[in-house]
């Protein structure tokens, strides 16, 4: 990759081109997809290595427990679909046939969240991140961006185990560049800052990163970090943070209820001794529903003009 | 290395040993599926000592066929069978369902001899068509073959599968269908029919076999069909017609033992019974 700048593209872009560039390296790399394989970008994979490529057709089980069989076998098994039905269609597949058997599947589910836009509510996964999380030997990932997208792609098929990678439809800012390191179970310090900690992963990073520029006007230190490994997330930046900062928030496309926040809010109460303010931001057990990517984001407070808000009652709840 | 071979009259002794160790180890735990597992001996016992390429003393084998238990609860006969086998000793049965023991309640993949945990119904046929695929990836030759169970056809999922492994001409896979007639709340027949089971696997594209599932030289030959049928392009469906509970008159066709072991007085009556069973 080249140091020249990119123009917003979608995770999912990112996913689909390593992986061509994944199966060219190894032989051992299979890819399923339920139909998608367009939306999730997996046919580029297909287009380069058609005989390593399956279309199961509109069958996600199959697909799953397929690719749990391929992947015992020895082979490093990538299925794809929209998230929504890769994870709750497939879910008994994912617990018994993937992760009770520890199965070398990385399950890649795309158009994730509210910025899915106008298909609405079915099509908007927002409890992938819970669901997949709960699951003994699941690790859960999801790229920043394009560039983070590339390397997150790489970095599963190289770490044996099954893992769930959250992609998007929507074209999300670059903000990482390709020297930047990614190393799984690491989160990265976007902003440095010691009023508060926004914790992000997806979009809503760079929504994040934009809210603390509005609160560096108003005199208000964000640190903004990218938790682009959910499961196991990162302790020590969280813990590092609570002693820092003294107030977190969690921002995050998807269900408030087993998110990410709660994740943190649970590991926080369990290990760490004084009392942290803290503040979720995320869809408050509700469906999603059509509108364009971004209209749906300040709907549901997940742009940076309600990040900086909340951000703000946060900070005073410190005092 | 291939694995052990016996004579039908040597596995007809072994079927009612098989049964009576069903019935105690289930007994011992007051738990497990004994009905299922009764109906499932010689299929196994015809795949492990008639037909399989295996050896128990390196289970990873390459070369090895595999076997997938769909109804992964039929462990008292699949651990059993896996023992008398050689790929681990006998005495290890008596931990079956016992804290701290591999041997779990649903088949384990650290038993040895177990390729797939399963446990959850309809799972087994795709985990299977991913192994029999893997086979051409590899340029291995080997077979796969998924033991289901009836009222699992029920499952959406087994459908998915049978439809793709048709479509993808996937020949080194054979179902057996342990059809003993009889799910957990009764006859599957009469909850949900899972018939025309022949017109159903044929227009989905699959090499269809019916044979009576305790009678070893049809069980035989139902295998040798399947392999003489690879380069057909069709998977195999051995549809083996078996009784639920078979050799204890009590218990066959009784949806009771489907999950449930024998009490003292029952146990001490099913042993009376496969004891003054003479096969030879």
């Amino acid at each position: 990759m080249s140091n020249q700048i990119i123009s917003p593209k979608p995770t999912r872009d990112g996913f689909g081109d390593e992986l061509v560039q994944l199966g060219s390296e190894n032989q051992k790399i299979v890819v399923l997809s339920a139909d998608l394989e367009d939306s999730t970008r997996a046919e580029y994979f297909k287009f380069k290595f058609p005989d390593r490529f399956f279309n199961v057709g509109i069958a996600e089980q199959n697909m799953v427990g397929i690719a749990a069989g391929l992947a015992r076998e020895g082979f490093i098994t990538f299925a794809a679909s929209f998230a929504v039905f890769l994870t709750n269609r497939a879910y008994d597949f994912i617990r018994i046939s993937v992760c009770y058997n520890n199965a070398n599947v990385k399950l890649c589910g795309s158009h994730a969240g509210v910025t899915v836009g106008e298909d609405g509510a079915t099509a908007q996964c927002l409890e992938d991140i819970s669901i997949m999380s709960v699951l003994p030997n699941m690790r859960v990932v999801c790229p920043v961006d394009y560039i983070e997208s590339r390397k997150i792609t790489r970095t599963i098929s190289e770490e044996y185990g099954p893992f769930y990678m959250r992609l998007s439809r929507a074209s999300y800012p670059i903000i990482t560049k390709p020297q930047d390191e990614f190393k799984l179970g690491k989160a990265s310090v976007f902003e440095e800052g010691e009023d508060l900690t926004i914790i992000s992963y997806g979009i809503t990073v760079s929504e994040s990163l934009k809210a603390a520029e509005e609160l560096r006007k108003e005199g208000i230190s964000a640190r903004v970090v990218n938790m682009s490994t959910i499961k196991p997330f990162d302790k020590e930046v969280v813990l590092k943070s609570a002693e820092e900062t003294g107030a977190i928030l969690v921002v995050e496309e998807h269900q408030k209820i087993n998110g990410l926040g709660s994740m943190i809010a649970m590991f926080l109460l369990t290990n760490y001794n004084k009392f942290v303010p803290m503040e979720v931001i995320g869809i408050d057990d509700e469906f999603g529903q059509t509108g364009k990517p971004y209209e749906l984001l300040e709907f549901y407070g997940l742009d940076y003009k309600n990040i900086t808000r909340v951000a703000k009652e946060l900070v005073k709840r410190k005092k | 290395m291939v694995g052990q071979r016996l004579g039908i009259n040597e596995l007809k002794n072994l079927a009612n040993e098989i049964r009576k160790k069903i019935l105690l180890m289930t007994y011992k735990v007051n738990s497990g599926h004994p009905g299922g597992s009764m109906s499932l001996v010689e299929v196994l016992l015809a795949l492990y000592f008639y037909k399989l390429n295996y050896d128990p003393a390196n289970p990873k084998w390459e070369l090895r066929d595999r076997v997938i238990i769909s109804k992964g609860h039929a462990t008292p006969v699949v651990y059993s069978v896996l023992a008398k086998a050689g790929f681990f000793p006998e005495e290890e049965l008596e931990g079956f369902r016992q804290f701290g023991s591999k041997l779990q309640g649903h088949v384990y993949f650290e038993v040895p001899g177990v390729e797939f945990n399963t446990g959850s119904l309809g799972h087994g046929l795709a985990a299977g068509i991913g192994m029999a695929l893997s086979s051409r990836y590899k340029g291995v030759d080997f077979n796969v073959y998924v033991i289901l169970g009836d009222g699992e056809l029920q499952e959406g999922s087994i459908w998915e599968s049978a439809m793709f492994a048709s479509h993808h001409k996937i020949d080194n896979l054979c179902a057996i269908l342990d059809y003993n007639k009889v799910q957990e709340n009764g006859f599957v027949n009469e909850i949900v029919s899972i018939e025309p089971l022949k017109e159903r696997w044929e227009s989905f594209g699959w090499n269809y076999i019916e044979i009576d599932g305790h009678d070893f030289n049809q069980i035989f030959e139902s295998l040798d069909a399947f392999t003489g049928n690879k380069g057909s392009g069709k998977p195999t469906i051995i549809v083996a017609n078996t009784v639920k509970g078979k050799g204890v008159s009590f218990m066959e066709y009784k949806h009771t033992y489907h999950g449930k072991a024998l009490n003292k007085e029952e146990l001490e009556r099913a042993l009376k019974e496969l004891n003054g069973v003479k096969n030879v």
